[in-house]
C-alpha cells in the first residue's frame, strides 16, 4: 500500500508532475531528515503522497545535494505544499526554488540557525524563569 | 375597560392592562406601534427576524485607496488560540488573508527526538489538546509497526473506544466554539456542558481529563475501571437526546440557515490541491475516511456509516460534525458490548514493563523495569509512517528510527496545519462578518499547527 521511491534532484519536479497526472490527486505530507555524520548526502527530503481514487500511498524521498541545499519547489503542482515548504525551509534550511513566499512559518523572522538540524543543541537559549536564583 | 372590551385585539398589550384602560394606542406621541397593513407578508417576516434576506453585496469598483489591513489575533477569541490573520479589507469585504502562526510553537518534533518510545506519548499527547488520544494512537501505532508487533485485541478495542469517544468530545467543541462565534451562545454552553460527561469518563479511566499518556507503545497504560459500562451508556443515552436538542434549535432556525448557507464554500478540487481532510473535505462531497480506506486498531471490524454532504458551505461543514458524533456513538456502543477479554498490553517482556507486584519477587524483573524505564527499549532501523483518522482530518507520524531507543525524526503531519491553507480561499471576496464563521467551520487548533 505504501510504495518507497527515491528519485534524483534534477527529475524531482517531472516525477511529482507525472505523479499527479498518474492519480495521486493529494500531497499529505513533506517533510526532510538531517542525516547528520550518518549518511552523505546530509539532507533527504521526503514526500507522502495520496490517492483518494486508487486508494494508495507513495513516499518520494529526495536527496538534497550538501554545495547549495536547493531543490525545486512542487507549490505549482500541489498548492498544499507551500505551508510544508516554509516548515522544512524554517526548520531545515532547505531553499526551495519558485516557491512564491519563502520566509519563516513557526520560528520569528530574525531568528538565527535552524532548529531542528542535529548540530542545532535544544538547551542552546537560556530560559528566564521568574524569582529564580540565578545561575553562573 | 369593559366597554373597550370588543377592540381589546387591536390594543396593545400594556395599553390593556394599564391602569387607565381602553387608552387608545395611535393617540400618544409615538404613532401606532402596529405594523403597517400595507405591508407584505414578506416584508413582515423579514421585520420579525422569521426570514432572513442576504442583500450584502460587494461593489466591484473600488480604489486602491480604499484598502487597509487590520490584524486580527493573535489574542483574538474567535481564533480558536493564538492565531494571527492579515486581513486586507475593502470596506467590508475581505480582499487577501495571510495567517501567521508559530505563536504556540514550542518545538515538540525536537523534543520527541530526546524522549524515548516510552515516554513519546506525553509529547504527541499535547498537540492537538483537543483530541489528545489520536495523537497518542499515531504516535503508538507508528513505533508498533517499526517493532513489528501486534497489541492484544483487548488493547485494540479499548483505543477504538476511547479515541471514538474522544472525536465525539473534540466535535462537541467544535460546535460549541463554532456556534459562539456566530452568536448562538447557548450552543457553547450546551456543548461544554456535554462533553463534560465524556471527560469525567477520561478522568476516570486514565486519571486525567486532557493529555492522558494512555495509549502507549505496546497497548493501553491500565484497563478500564470498574463499571465502565454504566458510564458509557449513560453517555451513549444522554448525548443523542441532546444532539436532538441542538436540531431543534439550529437546524431549522432561519438566523442559523442565512449565516451558515452558501458562506465559505470549499470545492471538492480546492480540498484536493490544498490537502484537506476530514470533515471538511467530506463536507465537500468526497466520502473519504481513513476508517473505511485504510483501517487502523481493528476499526474495519464495526459497522458504521460515512455521512457525506455535497453543499460545501459552513453550514454542511457544521451539519457533518453532528452526523459524525452519531456514528461514532454507534462504533462506542459495538466496542462497549463486544469488549474482549485478555491482556491490555502486549505480552512481550522487551516493550511492556512487568507489573509492580513483580518487582518484589524477580531479579528478571526488576532488571526490565530498569532497563524498560532509564534506556527504555530499542527499535529497529527503518522509517514508517501511519495516519488515522483525527476528528479534523488525516494525522500522521513519520518516524525515523536510526536502532536507538529514542527517534532519529518524529514528525507529525498535522490536520490543522494543512487546514489552514485553506483558510487564504475561502475567506477571500466575502463580507468580514462571514470570516468567523469560516475559521470556526475549519476547526483549526493552534497546538496541532504549531506544535
Amino acid at each position: 500500500m505504501n510504495e518507497v521511491q527515491h528519485i534524483e534532484v534534477n527529475e524531482y519536479h517531472d516525477y511529482i508532475k507525472s505523479l499527479l497526472e498518474e492519480g495521486y490527486e493529494m500531497m499529505m505530507d513533506l517533510t526532510a531528515v538531517d542525516w547528520f555524520r550518518k549518511k552523505e548526502p546530509r539532507f533527504e527530503v521526503v514526500i507522502n503522497l495520496l490517492s483518494l481514487s486508487k486508494n494508495l500511498r507513495k513516499t518520494i524521498k529526495v536527496q538534497v545535494p550538501d554545495e547549495n541545499l536547493t531543490i525545486p519547489s512542487i507549490t505549482d503542482i500541489y498548492p498544499g505544499a507551500n505551508f510544508y515548504e516554509r516548515e522544512v525551509f524554517d526548520m531545515f534550511g532547505i531553499v526551495f526554488e519558485n516557491h512564491p513566499e519563502l520566509t519563516r512559518i513557526l520560528m520569528p523572522d530574525d531568528w538565527i540557525g535552524h532548529p531542528l538540524r542535529k548540530d542545532y543543541g535544544s538547551g542552546r537559549i537560556p530560559v528566564q524563569f521568574k524569582n529564580a536564583p540565578s545561575v553562573d | 375597560m369593559v366597554k373597550n372590551k370588543e377592540n381589546s385585539e387591536d390594543l396593545d398589550f400594556w395599553a390593556t392592562n394599564s391602569e387607565e384602560g381602553g387608552w387608545n394606542i395611535s393617540s400618544t406621541d409615538e404613532g401606532s406601534q402596529k405594523m403597517n397593513d400595507e405591508e407584505s407578508e414578506q416584508q413582515i417576516k423579514i421585520q420579525t427576524g422569521s426570514d432572513v434576506v442576504d442583500d450584502y453585496f460587494i461593489e466591484e469598483e473600488t480604489s486602491e485607496d480604499e484598502r487597509m489591513i487590520v490584524n486580527m489575533g493573535p489574542q483574538h477569541p474567535s481564533t480558536h488560540g493564538v492565531l494571527r490573520l492579515q486581513v486586507e479589507l475593502e470596506g467590508e469585504a475581505v480582499r487577501r488573508v495571510k495567517p501567521i502562526i508559530g505563536y504556540l510553537h514550542t518545538g515538540m518534533e525536537k523534543t520527541g527526538e530526546e524522549l524515548t518510545y516510552l515516554q513519546g506519548p506525553t509529547n504527541t499527547t499535547r498537540m492537538d489538546y483537543l483530541s489528545p488520544f489520536f495523537n497518542e494512537l499515531v504516535f503508538s501505532l507508528t513505533t508498533e509497526k517499526l517493532l513489528d508487533i501486534e497489541v492484544p485485541a483487548r488493547a485494540e478495542t479499548i483505543r477504538i473506544l476511547m479515541t471514538e469517544l474522544n472525536r465525539v468530545s473534540s466535535h462537541l467543541v467544535a460546535l460549541a466554539t463554532g456556534g459562539m462565534d456566530i452568536g448562538a451562545l447557548s450552543m457553547m454552553i450546551f456543548g461544554f456542558r456535554e462533553r463534560e460527561l465524556v471527560l469525567n469518563f477520561f478522568e476516570k479511566t486514565t486519571g486525567l481529563r486532557m493529555n492522558h499518556n494512555y495509549i502507549r507503545p505496546g497497548g493501553v497504560a491500565a484497563d478500564l475501571p470498574d463499571n465502565w459500562q454504566k458510564d458509557v451508556k449513560e453517555i451513549l443515552k444522554i448525548i443523542p437526546e441532546k444532539l436532538k436538542d441542538y436540531d431543534e434549535m439550529l437546524l431549522d432556525n432561519p438566523i442559523w440557515q442565512g449565516r451558515l448557507q452558501n458562506v465559505g464554500i470549499i470545492t471538492p478540487e480546492e480540498c484536493l490541491a490544498y490537502g484537506i481532510t476530514g470533515p471538511s473535505l467530506r463536507a465537500s462531497g468526497q466520502g473519504w475516511d481513513l476508517r473505511k480506506m485504510q483501517p487502523y486498531s481493528g476499526i474495519e471490524k464495526f459497522d458504521f456509516d460515512v455521512p457525506v454532504l455535497q453543499e460545501s458551505d459552513v453550514f454542511a461543514r457544521w451539519r457533518i460534525k453532528v452526523l459524525e458524533i452519531l456514528e461514532s456513538l454507534k462504533i462506542v456502543e459495538q466496542a462497549m458490548d463486544n469488549m474482549p477479554k485478555g491482556p491490555y498490553k502486549i505480552q512481550d517482556k522487551k516493550v511492556t514493563p512487568p507489573p509492580r507486584k513483580r518487582l518484589d519477587e524477580s531479579m528478571e524483573a526488576l532488571i526490565h523495569h530498569f532497563k524498560i524505564y532509564t534506556e527504555g527499549f530499542k527499535v529497529p532501523e527503518g522509517d514508517a509512517y501511519v495516519a488515522v483518522e483525527s476528528p479534523r482530518g488525516e494525522l500522521g507520524c513519520y518516524i525515523v528510527s536510526d536502532g536507538s531507543s529514542k527517534p532519529f525524526r518524529m514528525h507529525v503531519r498535522g490536520p490543522s496545519f494543512c487546514n489552514l491553507q485553506a483558510l487564504p480561499i475561502v475567506m477571500a471576496d466575502s463580507p468580514i462578518a462571514d470570516a468567523v464563521a469560516a475559521i470556526a467551520s475549519l476547526d483549526p487548533v493552534i497546538g496541532d499547527v504549531d506544535r
